[in-house]
């Protein structure tokens, strides 16, 4: 059309908000996401430090149970759905199309919509924390009839859930799309860098179960507004219903927020190890394999639910397959360090603590799988203890490797070395005093979402609320980094690493990235 | 109360002279062991309970032996990458083999030992659940239903007609509102304690028929091994067997978040041997019948049935 002046087929980027309200480019869209999740973690972690703060001793000294519920339950969905997820699209629309040689995601206005649609969508869950009522705190899972009970915040929050699946759907499409229609010619899908990979099969989870999350949360919208009873036991329905559907979407939406970074982590390995990925191919397979299985565990959430013997076995069976593609991982990862020629720098030394607490995490998943034995973790502090040494020193401490990795090639200055170390380290040491002593707890008989706690479980309580406010304290380097990193230093080369040897496109163009780039596409040997 | 305990530090004496820093160790462990000697069961702070029934200690001996195997592939692993980490460093000049990228043979080992690991882990477990799951032949039964925030017990069989509720202890109740004042350490058993426990016989197969009345809840004793939800339309089915010699008096907590009082619905199990359950279920029907007989009582009573037992007189305060 005559008419159309396509800002993104501009030399330059507009100036001021326009650059950004009507952002098409990748790297544009990529930056707002990866602040975006930046906010929210410091939204989410804020929650978490009154979380810890009110367990720090038994009693109650700083906020009302109630609160204290609204507070679990909006840290766990502020994590998720503002953090985590946002931080891994801001991820894939940075560095998919710079991996694949493309000149940009392949539907750059959609791009534009599933990140605006965010911010609304937080804004929105946020606010309920000022309605009459409060916020939900019935937890992020929001199990039925407690759910129910809720007041204004109710249908907020589900708006804002609608929302957020929309964005995420939408993100994935345009990664599935633009990984399968944009790769330079000559690059074959088996040789598509392992980020790419993760997202694409990352993608295909979303779009496989953020409808059912839409749908039962919907169900849960017109049981409390129109009266059905999908739910309800005195009107034929069925709580336990609830369950299976969300934790059909819950169980892949935990690997939606780890195999990206198990991507990240089989990029950065073989490059401070200067060698290439061991089993590149077999990688790709677990990865494949993790995610169909992702499919056929659900069960393992509620085994103390009541479920049939039957059922029992077979998701105690299915869960426990799991170790093996994740097994066959780690090895992989081991197996690269092996004989190569280590160096430590900032994305490594995150790459290496994934590596060791991922697989912590992975330890206390096997002995969950358990039916027997989960029927004392489950609920408990050990569940905690499990989850969140999955999430943070690994799918966050991903994120950060890959920030750590990438953000010299995003900027063109390289970060204070020194600077990135040092939140290593902090980080590295609180998160192990934060959550390790969660394990004990939660063996000893403390349940989890509780704002206060018998005596005996103090000590290790004090300990973990200490380990959470110098994690949370530590985070303040990483934004300091960024924001350093941002506004100069020493310049960064293409090749950034050049010492270590970073393979793939994103490493051929000049740091910082141009506006444009692989306007042609490279070419391939 | 006398509450049994599997964990007593009872080593304190008889140690070699001069060894001034295990004596100071020691001391510190019998102090914390004495700090917990008011813990509500037989943890011992940062393990499981082995607990006090047939299944606590079948599922202790699952946890034992899967920690153990994770404790085993853990020190194959990390110590690999630990290992590789000092041997292979770009600053002691280590040259990479960029040859070593694919091993086939390597690659279906690892696969397979992770895979006969799994089998020696789930064959146990699988057994236990048959056991856990099979709540036939029951002694005696007792219906559990959970309400915002309390618990009321039911019994059934030899025991019908015992009925009432179990709700947090006062002494709890005023020290855990907000700025309440009361150091919680100063209170008995704190946020463990309630009014009426639920009061079961040792040695026989106890069966829980767990269920809700308002929202989804769970009954979670450690010491017996197991909890399990309590779901409005739902009837969930669990059993104890309490070891006999384990009498005492055994707590526990809601365990699935059910609202703003979550916290404040503990569960005490009083489990008393079967002479003295018998005296218990015989004075407690003596009463109910003495309550019912009474003309001045009923007219009250009869209108919330569920409730008169709760002016029962029941056990003293746990």
């Amino acid at each position: 059309m005559a008419h159309a002046i396509d800002i993104a087929h501009d030399d330059q980027p507009a100036t001021g908000i326009k650059r950004w309200l009507f952002a098409t480019n990748h790297k544009d869209i990529g930056t707002m996401y990866l602040v975006f999740s930046l906010i929210m973690f410091f939204v989410g972690g804020t929650m978490a430090m009154i979380i810890r703060a009110e367990l720090f001793e038994p009693g109650l000294q700083f906020v009302d149970p109630g609160f204290f519920n609204e507070m679990t339950t909006m840290h766990a969905l502020v994590m998720i759905f503002g953090a985590v997820m946002p931080a891994f699209v801001g991820l894939a629309n940075w560095m998919i199309p710079l991996q694949l040689g493309a000149p940009d995601m392949a539907l750059p206005r959609m791009n534009n919509f599933s990140f605006w649609i965010l911010p609304f969508a937080f804004t929105l869950l946020l606010s309920t924390l000022f309605v009459p009522g409060g916020a939900p705190a019935g937890g992020w899972t929001m199990y039925p009839p407690l759910s129910l009970q809720f007041g204004d915040s109710f249908p907020m929050m589900i708006f804002a859930i609608h929302l957020m699946g929309i964005s995420s759907i939408m993100g994935a499409i345009n990664v599935i799309v633009t990984i399968l229609n944009m790769r330079a010619p000559g690059m074959p899908l088996l040789k598509m860098p392992l980020f790419c990979w993760s997202w694409l099969i990352t993608a295909y989870l979303l779009i496989a179960v953020m409808p059912v999350l839409a749908g039962v949360v919907t169900m849960l919208l017109t049981d409390h507004f129109f009266k059905t009873s999908f739910f309800n036991a005195a009107g034929g329905g069925d709580p336990l219903m609830f369950e299976h559907i969300f934790w059909f979407f819950g169980h892949p939406e935990v690997y939606i927020m780890i195999l990206p970074a198990f991507g990240v982590i089989s990029e950065i390995i073989p490059t401070f190890s200067r060698k290439p990925l061991f089993g590149a191919t077999s990688m790709i397979y677990a990865i494949a394999s993790i995610a169909f299985l992702s499919f056929i565990v659900w069960g393992h959430h509620m085994f103390a639910d009541g479920m049939p013997l039957a059922a029992q076995m077979f998701f105690m069976m299915s869960t426990m397959l799991i170790a093996v593609p994740t097994g066959v991982k780690v090895f992989n990862w081991t197996a690269t360090m092996w004989r190569g020629s280590l160096s430590f720098e900032p994305p490594m030394l995150f790459a290496i603590g994934f590596l060791f607490m991922f697989t912590i995490g992975g330890f206390s998943g096997v002995m969950l799988a358990l039916v027997p034995a989960d029927y004392q973790y489950n609920q408990s502090y050990f569940v905690v203890a499990h989850f969140h040494y999955v999430l943070v020193p690994g799918a966050v401490f991903a994120i950060m490797g890959a920030v750590y990795y990438w953000l010299p090639k995003w900027t063109g200055n390289m970060y204070s070395m020194t600077l990135a170390k040092t939140h290593f380290w902090l980080s590295t040491i609180f998160v192990n005093v934060l959550f390790f002593p969660q394990h004990f707890l939660g063996l000893a008989g403390m349940p989890r979402r509780i704002p206060d706690y018998a005596v005996q479980f103090t000590d290790w309580n004090m300990v973990s609320s200490i380990g959470a406010f110098g994690f949370g304290l530590s985070q303040i380097l990483f934004a300091i980094a960024i924001i350093q990193c941002v506004r100069g230093g020493q310049k960064a080369t293409a090749k950034v690493w050049g010492g270590a040897t970073p393979t793939g496109l994103e490493w051929t163009i000049p740091s910082p990235a141009p506006y444009h780039s692989f306007t042609t596409a490279p070419e391939i040997h | 109360m006398n509450v049994n305990r599997l964990t007593a530090i009872d080593d304190k004496p008889g140690r070699p002279r001069g060894l001034k820093l295990a004596s100071i160790a020691i001391a510190i462990v019998g102090a914390i062991a004495a700090a917990r000697s008011a813990s509500a069961n037989t943890s011992n702070g940062i393990n499981l309970p082995r607990g006090v029934t047939v299944l606590s200690r079948d599922i202790y001996s699952l946890h034992m032996l899967v920690f153990w195997i994770c404790v085993g592939i853990a020190v194959v692993v990390f110590g690999t990458m630990i290992v590789a980490m000092v041997k292979f460093r770009h600053s002691q000049g280590a040259i990479p083999d960029t040859t070593m990228v694919h091993s086939t043979k390597v690659e279906i080992v690892w696969t397979i030992i992770p895979v006969v690991i799994l089998i020696v882990m789930a064959v146990p477990a699988a057994l236990s659940i048959l056991k856990i799951e099979d709540t036939r032949n029951s002694d005696l039964s007792i219906r559990v239903t959970g309400y915002q925030w309390k618990w009321q017990y039911q019994y059934m069989d030899a025991a019908a007609g015992i009925n009432y509720f179990s709700t947090l202890s006062a002494s709890s109740n005023f020290a855990r509102q907000l700025h309440s004042g009361i150091d919680p350490r100063t209170v008995p058993h704190y946020l463990l304690s309630v009014d009426h426990p639920l009061v079961i016989p040792s040695g026989v197969k106890v069966r829980l028929l767990l269920t809700s009345a308002d929202v989804i809840h769970a009954w979670w004793v450690p010491d017996f091994g197991m909890k399990r939800d309590a779901i409005p339309g739902f009837i969930n089915e669990m059993w104890i067997k309490v070891l006999p010699g384990k009498e005492g008096v055994y707590r526990g907590q809601c365990a699935a978040l059910c609202g703003r009082d979550h916290g404040f619905m503990p569960i005490v199990v009083d489990v008393k041997t079967p002479a003295d359950f018998k005296k218990w279920v015989e004075d407690q029907k003596a009463a109910l019948k003495q309550a019912q007989a009474a003309p001045a009582a009923p007219a009250a009573a009869a209108s919330a049935p569920p409730r008169t037992a709760a002016t029962l007189p029941l056990t003293a305060k746990l």
